[in-house]
Formats: C-alpha cells, sequence, structure tokens
C-alpha cells in the first residue's frame, strides 16, 4: 500500500493536503485522477472500515451497553477513534464558561476524519444561500452563485452516491437527471409525521443521504465524471463496482465495512490510491506552512506523532483541509516577519466569522403508534423523509422575528433496543414496575418521535477563535482560543423550532415529553455541539474583508488554498458535507488548470 | 435483627444520600481506573470486570438481583432480569470511571443501604428477606417520583434510575430484543417499508 511513512516521502509533490476528510478526500480524489501527484498529511491513525467496523454488534457484546463515554462519545460503535469533544494532549480554551457564550470542538483524530461515522445527510445550498445579504441585508454574500457551483453538486452526487428527489421546491435545488438515487420506503411514523405536518402546511419530502440505496452506475458515472480521462473512468468504474448497496441494516454511525455509504476512506481515498498519484501519512500532525522568500508556500511543517520528530514536506501547492478551525489554527501558527498576525491574513479576518447550525429538539410520544405489529424498521438509518425550509415568503415579509430558515430533521420506529428504550417512561407508565412494566415497555416500543431544527447561523463580530497566548497542546502547539455568541435571529429561530415540533406533534395527537421552550436561550443547543462549524478563512470578493477568493485561493499567498468549511461566507441551514465536497472539487479543477499553464 | 443492628444500617443509608443530588459529586478516588481508552477493539467482545474490577459486595449483588427481578421479573414473554445478565451489568456500570457512572454510582449504593433501613425500619429484617407483599409495599412508595412522599424523594431517585439500569441490561440483550419482537440488524436485500395492509389500518396509505 502507498501508505508512506514521514522518511520514505518523495522529494517533493504537486500538492500537499492537509487533512483527509471531506475536503481532503475529495481535493485528493480530483487532483490524483488527474495525474497530479499529492501528498496527504493527516494527524491521526490509519482506519481501515473494511476490518474495523462493528457493523452488525449488538449492546450486550460492549462495555456499558455501548452507551456513549467521553472515550466514545456517540456510543462505543461509533465510527470515531481518537476524537471526541475532548482530544487528549490537545486542549483547546474556551474565552466563556458561561453557556451563552460556550463553543465545544469536535476533533476526530484518525483517516477520513469525521466522515467516517457522520449523518450522511447531504443537501444542496440554494440560490438564496450563496447571496444572503443581497436577500436580506445580513451576513456576506459569497463571490459564487447557485449556477457556478451547480455542476461540481451534480458531480458530487454521482460520485459518492446520495438517494433523494426533486420536489421543485423555493431554494431547495433539485439535482440533474440522473443524479440522485431513489429515496428509500418512509416508515409508518415518518408517514404519520408527513400526513399530520400537511395539515399544517409544513411539507416533508424525501431527504438526501449519502447512502447507496442501489449499486452505482458504473458503466455510466465515470464518463461523465472523467471525460476524455480513461484511465480514471477505468480506477472509478472498478472502484464503484466493487461498493455495495445499501442492505438495510446498521447504523451508518458505525461506518460501513461495505462501502454502502459515503465516508472518505471508503469512497475518495481508494480509487485516488489506486491511481498511483496519492501518498499518504498518518500520525503526521501539521503546524505550519512554510513560506519562501517570493512570498509562495513551500510546503509545510509536521509532528511525526509516533516519534514525536518535527519533518517538512514540501510541494508546488499546499491545501488546507483540515477542518475549518484546525486550518485556521495552521495559519495562525504560520507566523513570519511578513505576516506577524499569521499567514493569508492581511484582512485581519483570519479567525473570525466562525458559524455552527442552529439546533434544537423536541420529542414526543404518539398513542397511534403504540403497540404496532413487528416490524423491520433499521431502513435507512433515519432521514428516510424531511422538512426543508418552508416559509421563505413570510421570513422575507418579516413576519417571523428571525431572517433565516431551518430544516427538520425527524424520525422514529422500532430501532435496536437499548440502554435508551424504556429510559425515563414513568412520565408515561406512572412509575410501573414488574409485569406491568415489561407489557408498558412493549407498548410504548416504537411509539416515540424525535424532531431536530437544524438552521442557519448569521455570521457575526463575537464568534471567532484566535491562538491562545499561552495554552500549548502536547506537542507545543499554541491551540485555539474560541469567542461564541448567537445574535437575536438564532434564538428567536430555535423557539420557533420548539413551538413548530411542539405543533407537528399536538397534530399527530401525541403528548411532547419535557417543557417546550419559549426562550430561545434554553431552546439553542450550544456553539460548535452540532458539529457544523464553518467559516473563520471565508471567501469573497474582496481581498480587505475576506482570506479567500471563489477558488479557495488565498489572497495573501497564490499557491495556497483552503478547501474545508473555513471558506464559507454562510451556513446555511443545509448540513455542510456536500458544499464542502462541491468546493473541493471545483478548487482542484483550478489548481489543475493553473498547473498546466504553469501558473502554479 | 436487634435494634443497634437496625440504627447502623439507617445511619449508613442515610450517610449515602448526603452524596445525591448536587450534580457535581467527585469522583471516587477508590475508582482511578482509565477507562478503555479513545481507541478500543471494537469488534471484541467484553464482558463485566474485564476492563475494570466489579465493586459490588456479594450482600449488594444479591440484593440489585432481588430488585432487578422485582422490576423486571419472569413472565410468559421471556426470563427475569438477573437471568439474562443484568447484575453484572449493573456492577460493571456502578463501577466504571466515567462521570456518568460516578454519579449514579453513591445513588445505587445509598439506595440499597435505603432500602434495608427502610426494610428494618418497617418489618426488622433486611430486604431481601421480606416477602414479596412487603417488598412491594417498599417499592409502591417509591416507584414514582411524582407521588412520593417527600422524606422518600432521594429513595424514589434510586429507584427510577435503578429501573432504567435495569432496563438498558435487560432489553440490550438478545432476550430483550426478542420480548420486544425486534427484526432488525439483519442484512435485506430489499427494504419494502410497512405493509399496505397496515398503512391502509392506519389511514397512511
Amino acid at each position: 500500500m502507498p501508505f508512506v511513512t514521514a522518511k520514505s516521502q518523495r522529494a517533493s509533490y504537486d500538492v500537499i493536503v492537509v487533512g483527509s476528510g471531506a475536503a481532503g478526500g475529495q481535493s485528493a480524489y480530483t487532483l490524483c485522477m488527474d495525474g497530479a501527484k499529492v501528498l496527504m498529511l493527516e494527524a491521526g491513525r490509519r482506519y481501515s472500515p473494511e476490518t474495523e467496523t462493528a457493523m452488525f454488534q449488538t449492546p450486550d457484546l460492549a462495555p456499558l451497553a455501548a452507551v456513549g463515554t467521553p472515550q466514545k462519545p456517540f456510543g462505543f460503535y461509533d465510527a470515531t477513534v481518537d476524537g471526541g469533544w475532548e482530544v487528549p494532549g490537545e486542549p483547546y480554551v474556551r474565552a466563556s464558561e458561561e453557556a451563552a457564550g460556550r463553543f465545544e470542538w469536535w476533533r476526530a483524530r484518525m483517516l477520513g476524519g469525521r466522515t467516517n461515522h457522520w449523518g450522511r445527510i447531504s443537501l444542496r445550498y440554494g440560490p438564496y444561500d450563496f447571496k444572503p445579504r443581497s436577500r436580506d441585508g445580513l451576513g456576506f454574500d459569497w463571490p459564487l452563485g447557485y449556477e457556478d457551483i451547480a455542476p461540481y453538486y451534480d458531480k458530487v452526487e454521482l460520485l459518492i452516491g446520495v438517494y433523494g428527489s426533486n420536489e421543485g421546491l423555493e431554494n431547495t435545488p433539485d439535482s440533474s437527471p440522473g443524479c440522485l438515487l431513489p429515496p428509500p420506503k418512509p416508515l409508518v411514523s415518518d408517514r404519520l409525521i408527513a400526513q399530520r405536518a400537511k395539515r399544517l402546511g409544513i411539507p416533508a419530502i424525501p431527504g438526501h443521504r449519502a447512502v447507496l440505496t442501489r449499486p452505482l452506475d458504473f458503466r455510466r458515472s465515470p464518463a461523465r465524471l472523467h471525460p476524455g480521462n480513461v484511465t480514471a473512468q477505468r480506477i472509478l468504474a472498478d472502484d464503484m463496482r466493487r461498493r455495495a448497496a445499501c442492505v438495510w441494516a446498521t447504523p451508518c454511525g458505525r461506518g460501513c465495512s461495505i462501502r454502502a455509504n459515503y465516508q472518505s476512506t471508503t469512497v475518495h481515498l481508494p480509487p485516488a490510491l489506486a491511481s498511483g498519484n496519492l501518498d499518504i501519512a498518518t500520525d503526521a500532525m501539521v503546524y505550519e506552512v512554510t513560506l519562501g522568500r517570493d512570498g509562495r508556500a513551500t510546503g509545510v511543517s509536521f509532528v511525526d506523532r509516533t516519534t514525536g520528530r518535527q519533518q517538512h514536506a514540501t510541494a508546488r501547492v499546499v491545501i488546507l483541509a483540515a477542518s475549518a478551525c484546525e486550518s485556521v489554527r495552521i495559519l495562525l501558527n504560520s507566523k513570519s516577519a511578513q505576516s506577524p498576525n499569521g499567514l493569508a491574513n492581511s484582512s485581519g479576518s483570519l479567525g473570525r466569522y466562525l458559524m455552527d447550525t442552529v439546533g434544537s429538539t423536541v420529542r414526543g410520544q404518539i398513542p397511534l403508534l403504540e403497540s404496532l405489529p413487528p416490524l423491520n424498521e433499521d431502513a435507512a438509518d433515519g432521514d428516510q423523509l424531511y422538512v426543508p425550509w418552508w416559509l421563505y415568503r413570510d421570513q422575507l415579509a418579516g413576519k417571523l422575528g428571525f431572517a433565516r430558515g431551518y430544516h427538520i430533521e425527524f424520525g422514529g420506529g422500532k430501532r435496536m433496543p437499548g440502554y435508551g428504550t424504556a429510559a425515563g417512561i414513568e412520565w408515561l407508565t406512572g412509575g410501573s414496575y414488574g409485569v406491568k412494566f415489561k407489557q408498558d415497555v412493549r407498548r410504548y416500543y416504537g411509539s416515540f418521535v424525535y424532531f431536530d431544527g437544524r438552521g442557519e447561523m448569521i455570521p457575526n463580530e463575537h464568534s471567532f477563535c484566535e491562538i491562545d497566548p499561552s495554552v500549548k497542546d502536547k506537542w507545543g502547539i499554541p491551540v485555539l482560543r474560541f469567542h461564541w455568541r448567537w445574535s437575536e435571529h438564532e434564538l428567536r429561530q430555535a423557539a420557533h423550532m420548539q413551538r413548530t415540533f411542539a405543533d407537528i406533534i399536538g397534530a399527530m395527537d401525541g403528548r411532547t415529553h419535557g417543557a417546550v421552550q419559549n426562550d430561545g436561550a434554553r431552546a439553542i443547543a450550544p456553539g460548535g455541539s452540532i458539529i457544523h462549524e464553518v467559516g473563520g478563512a471565508i471567501m469573497g470578493s474582496d481581498p480587505k474583508t475576506s482570506v479567500t477568493n471563489q477558488w479557495c485561493q488565498t489572497w495573501d499567498v497564490p499557491n495556497l488554498f483552503v478547501t474545508d468549511g473555513a471558506v464559507f461566507a454562510s451556513n446555511a441551514d443545509k448540513n455542510p458535507t456536500l458544499t464542502i465536497m462541491a468546493l473541493a472539487w471545483r478548487a482542484s479543477d483550478r489548481i489543475l488548470e493553473r498547473m498546466r499553464r504553469k501558473e502554479l | 435483627m436487634d435494634r443497634r443492628t437496625t440504627i447502623k444500617w439507617v445511619v449508613a443509608a442515610s450517610a449515602a444520600w448526603p452524596l445525591l443530588g448536587r450534580g457535581t459529586e467527585r469522583a471516587d478516588p477508590a475508582l482511578t481506573v482509565r477507562g478503555y481508552g479513545t481507541d478500543p477493539n471494537l469488534l471484541a467482545v467484553y464482558r463485566p470486570g474485564e476492563l475494570w474490577p466489579l465493586t459490588l459486595t456479594a450482600p449488594q449483588r444479591r440484593l440489585a438481583g432481588i430488585l432487578a427481578d422485582i422490576i423486571i421479573p419472569a413472565d410468559p414473554h421471556s426470563p427475569s432480569a438477573s437471568a439474562v445478565g443484568v447484575v453484572e451489568f449493573i456492577d460493571e456500570w456502578v463501577s466504571a470511571p466515567y462521570p456518568d457512572n460516578q454519579r449514579d454510582r453513591p445513588i445505587v449504593l445509598g439506595g440499597f443501604s435505603w432500602l434495608d433501613a427502610e426494610a428494618a425500619r418497617r418489618f426488622g429484617k433486611r430486604f431481601p428477606e421480606l416477602d414479596t407483599t412487603e417488598q412491594n409495599g417498599i417499592c409502591d412508595d417509591i416507584c414514582d417520583e411524582t407521588r412520593a412522599a417527600t422524606v422518600r424523594r432521594d429513595a424514589a431517585r434510586f429507584f427510577a434510575l435503578y429501573r432504567d439500569l435495569t432496563a438498558a441490561g435487560f432489553y440490550s440483550t438478545p432476550v430483550g430484543r426478542r420480548d420486544l419482537s425486534y427484526l432488525g440488524n439483519v442484512p435485506l436485500a430489499r427494504f419494502d417499508g410497512p405493509p399496505p395492509a397496515l398503512l391502509r389500518k392506519l389511514n397512511l396509505a
């Protein structure tokens, strides 16, 4: 395998890619399939989903019934290793511990990063989402529009495999013909939610997730993705053939050993490695981009975590794809006489405009769903249906009191029994125990539903990260300090979510569990906790107010690019991963073109 | 049982309670095990006691089993909680080094002491030695936090937690999955969704 140690790397590369998740995987894939020699540096360990994924393991085989702990926050069988809200030896600092100013930073130190465990929700930004300031005067417009990125959404969907449907709804774009896989069948609870939400004027449509509901079209898609590149077509066709379709079992968050969903390690990296153009060094913790006298990046410095030694790698082009905050950290730590405030920071906006997704949840119990006959409801592991934002007109007319929208992820069904199945149900049972308790658990099993709001946050001056003046990680690398504040737009939006979800549960003749929060500050999840953090090196059309141009190219250093979520100029309610990949592909195409023209 | 023993148990029980309700209990210094780390082998099979030592005493384990079986007894559908390893699960739970477990540990141990003390106060015996009616009499007082008398609020909080843990241990097992007729976690060639007849019955067709 061409996994290199730090010792055996080539003397130089065309491109260094820092990070191996959605952004790094897509960047490396695009570059390698077109012949560029790429070195990928990943801070975490090598990880092999084919051999390490706990696909069908049941909770009785794990410690503590597989519930989450600080060492495995999303449960024992979650794909994430060496990751979580706290990473041993790698602290970060919060400027405030108060709830309102709290920011939590999720990291996954492993090959493929957080793509190994993510929710696979793959929604396109719409035309409004790239021009929010033009629409309502708030935040920033992107320096590109939906029409610029649409072809790349098509490509990413074809490559990774995304199920969904085209509904023609406002700012909820359709894909080109043949791009989407068929959506899975909705569950009983999905259908009931859709039926009752519709009575309230709330539309539920098929979700979009990176799960193969049927095998990929290995005969046609490779030619569509790599026109004129026979080698790339052959490699991709071979690899697509090896990806199995979903078997309608086991949670996607564990990862997928049969490669039926997207994770960088099962979709981007195998064909990129098969091209022979990709070297990967794991346990390589990049801390600095090095600069030549001409002001161009010469490469990166990193710590070999297995030895603790500092190493250097050189390339014509450097791409940072280490996750929004980690890429910003590397740039802020790349100080020199020419750039005392960090590299690519002549605008002073590096680290600024950090955004996460607004999150708020309501749960309910639905008598109509009690005591249903036995059903296999593992399905696609959720998000068979979802609700896209549906109040664009009321919002633009100023009727809502907050400026941006949210979508609703919801679900229910007879999920695999475990810790949560019968926990805390005395609000329904009156505290039963004994044979009555067993009967109650059977009755209520499968009758619970949840609604998760996922909303847009508008960038603000109070949410940013910077280098802490004193704290360093175990490698001696200065760490980030986070500042966070929500605006009234987000808080009112979170309260609106709570009311809406309670209304839907009411329309289902159900009962909400716990208080429905009218106070947005109580309704909203802490900053960072939805793990959609973006911004910090936003793209723009003016070098004075942004870090990169529309090609993810830093204004200050022409051969330095940032292809992860750091460049987002807004954070629409749509989960960021699909857009990260589309932007990375587009930027990488640009890099290839400019390398061919010897401009890089 | 003599009066002196009874008093000793009552004192032990009340001494356990001050630990409760603050939400910031410190870790028991006796439990400094490091857990399974951030990169455990996910494919191995783990049994209680493998990763950190179990800590319940023999009398505590006996009481744990009796109470678990009061909450989940055998019935025509499935065996009782203790028959599928729930005592071992609860011992693993309260012996684990993580914050949630360390938070629950004094609640469970304090609850055990309270049950014995309450049994001694009302019936002059330890809880395991009571007959079913007597045991249920005590459980009825604490099975619903919203109805429990103020003086039994902590005991009711213990009972709610213990019911959750018992159910977690039970429904995580193959027996528990069968009890709920869970049909998933098997590979399917296709997923057809709910049967049309059911959807018609529910007016969802």
